[in-house]
């Protein structure tokens, strides 16, 4: 190829209008738009929370009815696991993995363009249901039979939404893998690539395991319904019991895809502030690839209280326990890269740290749970929405809003707002915990989940749940305020940071719309991992 | 006279951060319970619970330290290395043996929680939405326990009563079920619709009710008073108000009980079991 063409070839922008982003097959269009979808559906969800909270904030009903606050517990779920946090780390894979990996683009850029919009279609008519004779499906997302099976005329809606998210993610994943696999840059071997791709790879496998889990448990719940079969019915002789051994066989591993690309996104971030390589790359690979493995033989943890078999609750109370271990050298391993750097608090920073202290809080009661005895104490009160939330707000929620701010100039060329990244780093911290502290608390003193109303005697840390929840909701329109004004800020260089390592800081802010048409020197793709 | 006003007015004063100390409820932690293995537990619990505190204490300490020093603002060069094979086999081996030092007491309980062999009185619980049915299944007795009336009457949206003004809202029952004391009760699970889940804090004991399946659960109370609990599976729109009370009485107190609801009150007994 001569360089003429290479120069045309260049010049050969997106199209223009609203096509550009229906028909794209560009990977950082598309990473735009699964983060967009991600945005808005953190919002969606968001509001839903903001429901639920403003009616726990004291005890008697004030606001909604107690199967309409069924809805939202459900539906808030649905849209922040399958709407708000993979989308989002879709979307930076997206954008970053082929730009890590000196790749020209995703492997499979149609199926890419495909695998996105089937999710607004999804959430579309996941959100319809709402409206819907007998409401939203309002049975907890984990959509445990025989309850699920009264949802009303919602019920073949969410099945069919689940099976299109599941369609989605298959698809990403496998692009993902592919892209992996078969478009790095000569050099870039398996062991030298970045964390975050790492973490993908491990997850896009887990994906690819477990959604197909997923779709066949919900068709069995479909067939349940309207073919007259037995799966989960006993009166047919079937066993209700059996729905969860599925759903949680997917579900276990889905709480890993939702955390190991935020390890990705916050272990390229932490050395980069810290001014120094990080700490044990190959150990943090084996690390993830133990944490993928035991996800698969620990999902029982969440059924203690079904009445399992003596050996079975011990096997799972041991595996569970296991997985302290790999992600104990995890932590260990960001706290050693700090240690001894030179480290800066650009807002990206700021949100990893967060992420590494407050994800060790969630690391801690997830240890409590895996104690059998403990666990069902704890089970289904509040000390497991604390759990779950510590690791998925300030978890993955924090990894991805330090991620956008790591790459956001990048992204556009532009510094975002430093001051009001820092404002909604604070306000987001201090909320968050005001939030979902407490939670520990009331789970410990005995109130269950999925109430709409409580005993007088949970009133004050509810109370001050649902003010930190509404400030943090707040909080985030600052987010929203930095993207509106990111174009604002002054040019961003190439390396965007004083000392990041990667390929993808190798090429111009904003980068531009094709990257890497013939593969990155190899002593380039070298340098960058030193 | 200054002298015993100010005593005075400091001494109602600690007695009224005493009182409102004691009538709020910041309830911090699980209770240790009436049965010994509610006390094994809350032991556990607490065991892991200093794990995590002492694990935490060194982890943030490490970082908290590396975040006042390590900072460039301090004017510190970066170091290089990258990995310590020593560092490593350490932060793995030794989390492995406190696991071991943890799990060993776990199992321990675990195995003695699965025991409910040889009990003397049986209870079937039946789960509904949303009320719980019990039939002790030697005495004969059975009824259904549902939500106490002037909690119904708070409960609902608009009903303009506080719930600060009644008893134990939404954990009062009509009819509790009663136990006797020292005594090795065993339950026998199950539901007529959904899941559900029979769950008494102070007992330790939550155990899903489910259609088709008979779970067991057993206590031994070694605490006579009123102990509450709630459903803990979301079992449809009023999970929320199907509570559990339980009244551990003196053995005798307890076949007296028995007595007045068997000796010739079977029949009122059966039209009190009708929902």
């Amino acid at each position: 190829m001569t360089a003429a063409v290479a120069d045309t070839h260049d010049d050969h922008g997106p199209a223009k209008g609203f096509t550009r982003w229906l028909f794209t097959t560009n990977h950082k269009d598309i990473g735009t738009l699964y983060l967009v979808l991600s945005l808005v559906m953190f919002f969606v969800g968001g509001a839903m929370a903001l429901i639920i909270r403003s009616e726990l904030m004291a005890p008697g009903l004030q606001f909604v009815h107690p199967e309409f606050f069924n809805q939202m517990t459900t539906v808030h779920a649905l849209v922040m696991v399958f709407g708000a946090v993979m989308p989002a780390f879709v979307g930076l894979a997206n954008w970053m993995i082929p730009m890590m990996i000196g790749a020209p683009d995703m492997a499979l850029p149609r199926m890419n363009n495909w695998s996105f919009w089937i999710l607004p279609v999804a959430f579309g008519m996941l959100i319809s249901t709402l409206f819907m004779p007998g409401g939203a499906p309002a049975s907890g997302w984990t959509m445990y039979p025989p309850l699920v099976l009264q949802t009303g005329d919602a019920f073949p809606f969410l099945i069919f939404s689940v099976h299109l998210l599941g369609l989605s993610s298959i698809m990403g994943a496998i692009n993902i893998i592919v892209t992996i696999l078969n478009m790095r840059a000569p050099e870039m071997w398996l062991l030298k690539m970045p964390m975050f791709v790492w973490t993908w790879l491990i997850t896009a496998y887990l994906l690819i395991a477990v959604m197909p889990v997923l779709a066949g448990a919900v068709t069995m719940l479909l067939t349940d319904q309207f073919f007259g079969t037995s799966f989960f019915l006993a009166a047919g002789g079937g066993d209700p019991v059996m729905f969860q051994h599925i759903f949680w066989f997917f579900g276990h591993p889905e709480v890993y895809i939702m955390i190991l690309p935020a390890f990705g996104v916050v272990s390229e971030i932490i050395p980069t502030f810290s001014r120094k390589p990080l700490f044990g790359h190959d150990s943090m690979v084996y690390a993830a690839s133990a944490i993928a493995f035991l996800s698969f033989i620990v999902w029982a943890h969440h059924m203690f209280t079904v009445g399992m078999p003596l050996s079975g609750q011990l096997f799972f109370m041991f595996a569970t326990m296991l997985i302290a271990v790999p992600t104990g050298v995890k932590i260990f391993n960001w706290v050693a890269t700090m240690w001894r750097g030179a480290m800066t608090f650009e807002t990206p920073m700021l949100f990893s740290l967060a992420f590494v202290f407050l994800f060790t809080i969630g690391g801690f009661s997830g240890l409590m749970l895996a104690i059998a005895p403990a666990d069902i104490q704890y089970h289904d009160t509040y000390f497991v929405v604390a759990h779950f939330h510590y690791v998925l707000v300030p978890g993955s929620v924090f990894a991805i809003m330090a991620g956008a701010y790591y790459w956001l100039p990048k992204w556009t060329g532009y510094m975002y707002n430093e001051t009001a990244g820092k404002l909604h780093f604070w306000l987001s911290t201090i909320f968050v915990n005001l939030t979902f502290f407490p939670m520990h608390f009331l789970g410990l003193a005995g109130m269950p989940r999925r109430i709409p109303d409580y005993s007088t005697q949970f009133a004050d840390f509810n109370w001050m749940a649902s003010v930190g929840a509404i400030g943090f909701g707040l909080s985030q329109l600052i987010f929203v305020y930095v993207l509106l004004t990111s174009k604002k800020g002054v040019e961003a260089t190439d390396r965007v940071w004083e000392a990041p390592r990667g390929l993808e800081w190798t090429v111009p802010s904003p980068a531009p719309y094709h990257t890497f048409e013939t593969p990155p020197k190899a002593r380039v793709a070298q340098e960058s991992f030193k | 006279m200054n002298i015993q006003m100010i005593r005075k007015s400091f001494l109602s004063l600690l007695g009224l951060i005493w009182v409102s100390g004691a009538s709020a409820d910041w309830a911090l932690n699980m209770p240790r319970g009436i049965t010994e293995l509610s006390a094994e537990t809350y032991d556990l619990h607490m065991m892991v619970f200093w794990w995590c505190v002492a694990i935490g204490i060194i982890v943030f300490g490490v970082m908290i330290v590396s975040l006042f020093k390590h900072r460039k603002a301090a004017g510190v060069q970066p170091a290089s290395f990258s990995h310590s094979t020593t560092a490593e086999v350490i932060w793995t081996t030794i989390p492995c043996v406190i696991l071991l030092l943890m799990a060993v007491p776990a199992a321990e309980t675990m195995i003695k929680l699965e025991d409910s062999r040889n009990p003397d009185v049986s209870v079937v619980v039946t789960a509904y939405q949303w009320k719980w049915h019990y039939k002790y299944q030697d005495e004969g007795i059975e009824f259904y326990s549902s939500l106490a009336l002037p909690s119904v009457k708070a409960r609902f949206k608009e009903s303009g009563i506080d719930p600060f003004s009644v008893e134990n809202y939404l954990l009062e029952v009509d009819r509790p079920l009663v136990v006797p004391k020292g005594k090795k009760v065993r339950l026998l699970l199950t539901s007529k619709d959904v899941i559900h889940a029979w769950w008494v804090p102070e007992l330790a004991i939550k155990r899903d009710a489910i259609p088709g399946i008979i779970n067991e659960a057993w206590f031994r109370a070694e605490e006579a008073g009123t102990f509450r609990g709630q459903c803990a599976e979301l079992c449809g729109k009023d999970h929320g108000y199907m509570p559990i009370v339980i009244e551990v009485v003196e053995p005798d107190a307890y076949q007296a009980w028995v007595d007045t609801r068997t000796d010739g009150s079977a029949q009122l007994a059966q039209m009190e079991a009708r929902p």
